[in-house]
């Protein structure tokens, strides 16, 4: 163990709270805007940093203005439907990928790397119109259908099965389980860790993503969160309570979920950027 | 007894039986999604960008014509610009920062597991909430601008100004990526011998000659990857700059982006298809070029 010396202690900790400040500040600004009362001069110079009448007349306001719970319960379909497609996608695939012997298992793994590394806002015109084709723009379902099974998770699931010791299921092989229970009751419940990274990702990145969802829906009774945002920011810009009100509807969700969940997060980060 | 006879013979059929079929069933979702919606996408891209399609209109093969008329466009060259200084902006603060962070939240000191997570909140956030939090913080009356009146610096058109506005989004891309490359960074690290730090340390170098001399050779690959990851997510920017700057792109959409300029020509029912693919192809070989210079920039250096 080496020892921190004290004023190099008390050094990291005076940065560690400036970094704090302007992390995590801007969010805790919002929402001290999103509880200031109409009579309350949120434009104060020197400002104010605590609402001094807190109240929730802004969120009430806010759903007056936009359906900004359809827009969540949007949000909310769309997140879950990238969730579970992944998570089934992701895990079936990969599991082809990493155990299954077949010809052409190379050419599959090939495409799904090349298909990993097609930047998508390059391509969002030709998905626009191939949606359009099939009838499916300003749907919900147009929204989830390109990003339903990432490349890059069918990648990460193939990863975490290759990493199984294939001994147990060759016993299980030996005992006449055919493929379908080895997947399901051997190496699925082995790989639990890398699939709960999928679903948290998968959610996350439904939720927040923005430009696919602004060009695939035009209708404004079919919006997502995030689109339903940019909608209010556009139309009702003079109100900063409102927007404030808004964006911490959007954000908390996700702030709990990660609260929550963190070593997930974390566990992503690595395995997406150094294996994927 | 009796046991029912599954013998190795009656196996091998069901084994053989499966064989060729289920392997492609386990596959075959995943490869018709990215069939579909990715790899179908960019080759129609790459084919649209020689044709005069439009949303409603099939078109027709044009040759070069797309490109040519690139050549001649002023907002293509705004966006083009606006990209690459995009780049130039971020990609340096994207590299350095986060690993700065990282060796401060590194050593287990109490509470600092509280740290590092707050530090990852901007990643969580999406985007246009990140956007939007920070158009009203750089308000005109907001609250940056408070506190610069306060301490009487006076106030700063942040998003009214071209060229402010352009930095600006630099800043929230740098500020929403900071915790995730600090992810990445901390891993590296703990791949890091505390040794080497020991033996410096006695050796009588100081903290800076550390960082010089010791870690940054010893996660130098990790920056490589964070330059390609960070250059090619800023070539690409969309959002910030979208929504700091409004759908036209500031102040005469002298701070539109490549991206921003693809979404505004290609959507719509007047879209122009292949224009817009033919702006997506300048986006798709700069991404690869600046991917490669990076990865062998990382190479050269280690030999």
């Amino acid at each position: 163990m080496t020892r921190v010396r004290r004023g190099e202690l008390v050094l990291r900790y005076v940065l560690l709270i400036a970094v704090l400040a302007l992390t995590v500040g801007p969010f805790l600004w919002q929402l001290s805007t999103s509880l200031k009362g109409p009579t309350e001069d949120i434009y104060s110079s020197p400002p104010t940093f605590l609402p001094q009448h807190p109240t929730l007349h802004n969120y009430e306001r806010v759903s007056e203005t936009i359906p900004v719970w359809d827009y969540a319960f949007n949000s909310l379909k769309v997140a879950t439907a990238n969730v579970v497609t992944n998570c089934v996608g992701a895990a079936l695939a990969g599991y082809a990928l990493a155990r299954l012997r077949y010809r052409g298992r190379r050419v599959a793994t090939l495409a799904f790397i090349l298909a990993m590394l097609v930047p998508v806002e390059g391509i969002i015109i030709a998905q626009f119109t191939t949606m359009r084709e099939l009838g499916l723009n300003n749907t919900l379902i147009g929204v989830v259908l390109p990003g339903c099974i990432g490349a890059m998770n069918v990648l990460l699931m193939r990863n975490a099965f290759l990493n199984l010791p294939y001994e147990i299921e060759e016993a299980a092989y030996v005992d006449g389980a055919n493929v379908w229970q080895r997947f399901l009751r051997i190496a699925v419940p082995s790989v639990r860790g890398t699939l709960a990274v999928v679903a948290i990702f998968a959610f996350m990145g439904a939720w927040d993503d923005f430009l696919w969802p602004l060009i695939v829906l035009s209708d404004p009774s079919k919006f997502t969160l995030t689109i339903g945002l940019n909608y209010l920011h556009g139309t009702f810009a003079n109100d900063e309570r409102l927007v404030a009100a808004g964006t911490v509807i959007a954000v908390a969700p996700l702030i709990a979920l990660f609260a929550c969940l963190q070593r997930y997060f974390f566990r992503g980060v690595g395995e997406g950027a150094v294996k994927g | 007894m009796l046991m029912p006879s599954t013998g190795p013979r009656t196996r091998a059929v069901r084994v053989r039986r499966q064989l060729p079929t289920s392997p492609w069933l386990f596959a075959a979702p995943g490869l018709l999604v990215i069939g579909a919606f990715i790899l179908y996408p960019f080759v129609s891209t790459l084919v649209n960008a020689f044709t005069d399609r439009r949303t409603l209109i099939p078109g027709e093969f044009v040759g070069l014509a797309n490109f040519r008329e690139l050549l001649h466009d002023d907002m293509f060259w705004i966006g083009l610009r606006n990209s690459a200084l995009y780049v130039l902006g971020v990609v340096p603060a994207l590299v350095i920062l986060p690993l700065l962070l990282a060796l401060l939240v590194q050593k287990n000191i109490p509470g600092i597991t509280f740290f590092r997570s707050a530090f990852y909140t901007p990643v969580v956030a999406s985007i246009v909430v990140v956007g939007l939090i920070w158009v009203w913080l750089l308000d005109e009356r907001g609250l940056v601008n408070s506190l610069l009146e306060t301490i009487g610096v006076g106030r700063v058109g942040f998003l009214s100004d071209q060229w402010l506005l352009l930095m600006s989004a630099m800043a929230v891309t740098v500020w929403k990526g900071l915790g995730y490359y600090m992810i990445i960074y901390l891993a590296a690290l703990a791949n890091v011998p505390r040794e080497l730090h020991e033996a410096a340390a006695v050796d009588g170098a100081g903290a800076v000659r550390r960082f010089v001399t010791v870690t940054v050779p010893a996660v130098r690959s990790t920056m490589a990857l964070v330059g390609a990851l960070s250059s090619v997510a800023a070539f690409k920017v969309f959002s910030e700059v979208y929504l700091m700057a409004g759908p036209s792109g500031g102040p005469a959409g002298e701070d539109t982006t490549l991206v921003m300029l693809v979404q505004r020509t290609g959507t719509g029912l007047t879209g122009r298809v292949g224009y817009a693919s033919a702006i997506s192809v300048v986006v798709f070989v700069v991404t690869v070029a600046l991917m490669l210079l990076v990865l062998r920039a990382d190479r050269r250096g280690e030999s």
